[in-house]
């Protein structure tokens, strides 16, 4: 499951309703200050959990390389 | 194999499920239902976070509850444009609009109209409501729990709709308390909200930026 090269990203349309937070066993994840959530990439393991919670749809995990902008 | 942590918050869907269930046998038991429109407001003016909804929405654990653990969502994606800010802050609109409409209704009842004993479901259907005795209080007490207990009930039956077609929580999307409480904290924190801040990038990551 552990993946190093993928990583979640979250697009700017995060309603920081924070089911991903939630999602994430590694506690990759957190509601930047109630605004958007946040992923520490040193963490996330891209095992999409959070990806597949998030009931905005904002999460997708890619390619470490490719999920940086 | 790692777990999640319980908390005594995880549990809190049955105080929302216990809310819903008092208004069948007393009506009065409506006004709890403040808790839920003033504590996330507070927590986002005073502490600048969305801490309510992250943690401590019953409302949200319950649709959880039944999409995950009972395996009543579809879990499908909900349409797009659910997600955006025009039907975010459109629905904010209407629904304050409503609470106001409720609020007024309330305020005619103070001044002496007559209670009108019923619970308006989804804005439009007039539900009876009138077993239980709530000559005991002021009529206008009566008349605010009833018109809020409608829009306590009329969120649940779109969150419940949305949490069957769609993935569980997708009433977290467009709650008008969470769009509020965002906006709160967009405008207390808007100094360091990369929203406005022009040419970074789409993406999220702990570093705050996208290089």
């Amino acid at each position: 499951m552990r993946s190093k090269k993928k990583s979640a990203s979250i697009s700017k349309e995060c309603v920081a309703c924070g089911c991903c937070v939630k999602s994430c066993l590694l506690g990759a994840l957190s509601v930047y200050r109630g605004m958007y959530a946040l992923v520490d990439e040193h963490k996330c393991a891209g095992c999409g959990k959070c990806a597949d919670v998030c009931p905005a749809q904002v999460i997708s995990v890619a390619a470490r390389e490719a999920a940086q902008c | 194999m790692l777990k999640q942590q319980k908390h005594w918050y995880d549990y809190l869907w049955i105080a929302s499920a216990v809310y819903l269930t008092l208004g069948f046998f007393n009506i009065l038991f409506a006004w709890l239902g403040l808790i839920c429109f003033i504590t996330p407001l507070l927590i986002a003016i005073v502490k600048g976070n969305k801490s309510y909804c992250n943690r401590f929405c019953g409302r949200g654990q319950l649709f959880e509850l039944l999409g995950y653990r009972l395996g009543l969502s579809r879990r499908k994606a909900p349409p797009k444009f659910l997600c955006s800010s025009w039907f975010r802050y459109g629905f904010l609109a209407f629904f304050m609009t409503m609470f106001f409409v409720m609020l007024y209704a309330t305020c005619l009842v103070f001044v002496g109209a007559t209670l009108n004993e019923a619970v308006t479901l989804l804005w439009v259907f007039k539900l009876p409501w009138n077993w239980v005795d709530t000559s005991f209080v002021a009529p206008w007490m009566a008349q605010f729990a009833f018109g809020f207990y409608g829009v306590m009930l009329t969120s649940t039956v779109l969150g419940m709709l949305t949490m069957l077609l769609f993935k569980p929580r997708s009433w977290c999307v467009y709650c008008p308390m969470g769009t509020m409480t965002q906006g709160i904290c967009q405008i207390k924190h808007r100094k360091e909200n990369p929203n406005e801040t022009p040419n970074k990038g789409n993406c999220r990551t702990a570093e705050g930026s996208c290089q």
